[in-house]
C-alpha cells in the first residue's frame, strides 16, 4: 500500500539524531509491548507480513507521532481483534470475558529456543529455476496494490541490475493477505542513484526484491 | 531478571520529567498495562516468558556480538572469506543463530566502498548480532533520508565519504540481514581478538561510521 510507512526519498524530516549510549529500551512500557509482541506472535495466528501490514495500516498523522514501540502497540491491538484473539469489547474494558484455550503459549523455558529458530522465511527447493540471473537488466513493475507490498514506490518502474539472488523465499505480498506462503525468488537489485533521484552521485542503493517485482529490461 | 514493572527506579532517559513514586502512570503506560493483564487473564502471555524475552535482548544478544564477528574477520583471513561468501554459516560458528538473523549478508568496506544499511519500510535490522535497533535507526529521517541522501546522513554521523568512493546503501525490503564488516582502523597491528573487538561499534557494523584507531600508546599511559 501507499502508507507513510514507505519512507523512502522523502524529505523534511529533518536531520538524523542519534543518542549517545542509549538504552536498549526507554521506558518499561516498551519492554512490555516489544514482549507482548514477540510472545502472541509465536501463538502462531499471524505471521510477521502480517504484523508489518497491521503496523503500515496506522492511520498516516498517527503514524508520523508514534514512536516505534507505539506503532507496535497499535499493530499488536488491531491483530489481537482481526485474528479473533481478544474481543474489541475486552480490548476496551480490559476485562477478559473468558480464558482463550491455546496450546502454543510461550513459557520462559522455551525463550532460548524461540528465539534460535534458524528458520524463518527460506523456502529452497521449492521452486524451479530462476527467471533472472546476475547481471540481468530488470525494471521493476509500477505496482500500487492497497495491500502489503515490499517494493517501495522509489524504486517503482526503474531499471536495475541484478547483483544476486538470494534464493527462495515467502512472497511477503500473499503471506501478508491470507497466510498462503508462496515460494518466489528473491533477488538483489542494483539501482543507480542517477537513475532513482537523477543524482550525479557516485552512489547506488540495493533492494532485495521478489520475483513478481520485477521484468527484463 | 529483567523487571519491568519497577517504573519508579529509571528515569534518566524518559522524554518528560521524572515523576514522583505516587505520580499517576501515563496514557500509554496504562493500555499497556491493561492489555498485558488481558492477555495475562486471558491465558495467552506468560508473564515469566516476557521477562525472558526482555531479559535476553537487555542483557545477552547485542553489538557486542557483532564485534566479535568482525575482530575475527579481521585477524582470521579464512573465516572472513567464510563470512563474506556465506554470513549466515560464519556467523554461526561463533553461535549468533535466530530471529531476525536468520539470513545474513555480510558487507565488507574498503578505500573505494562504503556500504551503510537501511529500512526504509520499517525496522529490518540483524538481531543476534546487533540486538534491537537505535530510536535513530527506526525514525523517519534515517528511513527517509538514507536512499537519496547518504552522504548528508553521513556528515551528520561526522563521516565525510569523499567523492571517489562509491557509497553502497542496502535497504532491507526482505528477509536478508546485513551487517558491514569495517575497516580495520590503522594502528591496531598486534591487537587481539579481543582488544580490537573493544573498538567496533554498533554504527560502524551499521556503516554510518568508521572504527576509530585506537589511542596512541602515550595516551593510553603505556611506558614506552
Amino acid at each position: 500500500m501507499n502508507g507513510v510507512h514507505d519512507m523512502g526519498g522523502m524529505q523534511g524530516f529533518g536531520p538524523v539524531e542519534a543518542e549517545p549510549n542509549e538504552p536498549v529500551f526507554h521506558h518499561d512500557w516498551e519492554k512490555t509491548v516489544f514482549a507482548l509482541n514477540v510472545a502472541t506472535g509465536m501463538l502462531g495466528k499471524w505471521n510477521i507480513d502480517m504484523g508489518r501490514h497491521s503496523r503500515e495500516r496506522m492511520p498516516p498523522a498517527e503514524y508520523l507521532e508514534a514512536s516505534y514501540y507505539e506503532k507496535w502497540l497499535y499493530g499488536l491491538r488491531r491483530l489481537l481483534v482481526e485474528k479473533g484473539l481478544v474481543t474489541a469489547d475486552e480490548l476496551a474494558t480490559g476485562k477478559a470475558a473468558g480464558r482463550a484455550d491455546e496450546a502454543r503459549v510461550l513459557r520462559a523455558a522455551d525463550v532460548p529456543l524461540a528465539l534460535r529458530n534458524r528458520r524463518a522465511a527460506r523456502m529452497d527447493g521449492e521452486l524451479a529455476a530462476p527467471r533472472f540471473k546476475a547481471g540481468d537488466r530488470v525494471r521493476t513493475k509500477n505496482l500500487h496494490p492497497p495491500t502489503h507490498i515490499r517494493l517501495p514506490a522509489y524504486a517503482r518502474d526503474k531499471v536495475g541490475v541484478v547483483d544476486r539472488d538470494h534464493g527462495v523465499f515467502i512472497l511477503p505480498d500473499a503471506h501478508a493477505r491470507d497466510g498462503r506462503k508462496e515460494p518466489q525468488h528473491c533477488y538483489s537489485v542494483r539501482f543507480t542513484a542517477e537513475t532513482l533521484w537523477g543524482s550525479s552521485a557516485r552512489d547506488v542503493v540495493y533492494l532485495d526484491l521478489f520475483e513478481p517485482y520485477l521484468e527484463l529490461a | 531478571m529483567s523487571d519491568r514493572h519497577h517504573h519508579h527506579q529509571h528515569h534518566d532517559h524518559d522524554d518528560d520529567r521524572p515523576r514522583a513514586h505516587d505520580a499517576p502512570l501515563s496514557d500509554v503506560e496504562l493500555r499497556v498495562r491493561a492489555l498485558e493483564s488481558l492477555l495475562v487473564d486471558k491465558g495467552l502471555v506468560d508473564r515469566a516468558a516476557l521477562d525472558a524475552l526482555v531479559d535476553t535482548y537487555e542483557t545477552k544478544v547485542g553489538p557486542r556480538n557483532g564485534a566479535r564477528i568482525v575482530a575475527r574477520a579481521w585477524i582470521d583471513p579464512e573465516f572472513r572469506r567464510r563470512l563474506l561468501e556465506n554470513a549466515t554459516e560464519a556467523i554461526a560458528e561463533l553461535g549468533y543463530i535466530g530471529r531476525q538473523g536468520e539470513d545474513m549478508v555480510a558487507l565488507e568496506n574498503t578505500r573505494d566502498v562504503h556500504n551503510m544499511v537501511v529500512c526504509t519500510l520499517c525496522s529490518c535490522y540483524p538481531w543476534p548480532v546487533l540486538g534491537l535497533p537505535p530510536v535513530w535507526y527506526k525514525s523517519a529521517p534515517y528511513r527517509s533520508r538514507a536512499v537519496i541522501d547518504p552522504r548528508g546522513v553521513l556528515r551528520e554521523f561526522g563521516v565525510d565519504v569523499g567523492a571517489d568512493v562509491e557509497v553502497r546503501i542496502w535497504d532491507s525490503t526482505a528477509e536478508l540481514r546485513y551487517l558491514v564488516l569495517p575497516e580495520r582502523p590503522p594502528g591496531t597491528e598486534g591487537m587481539s581478538e579481543e582488544e580490537l573487538a573493544a573498538l567496533v561499534t554498533r554504527d560502524a557494523m551499521i556503516g554510518v561510521a568508521k572504527v576509530p584507531s585506537p589511542a596512541p600508546p602515550s595516551a593510553r599511559g603505556a611506558k614506552r
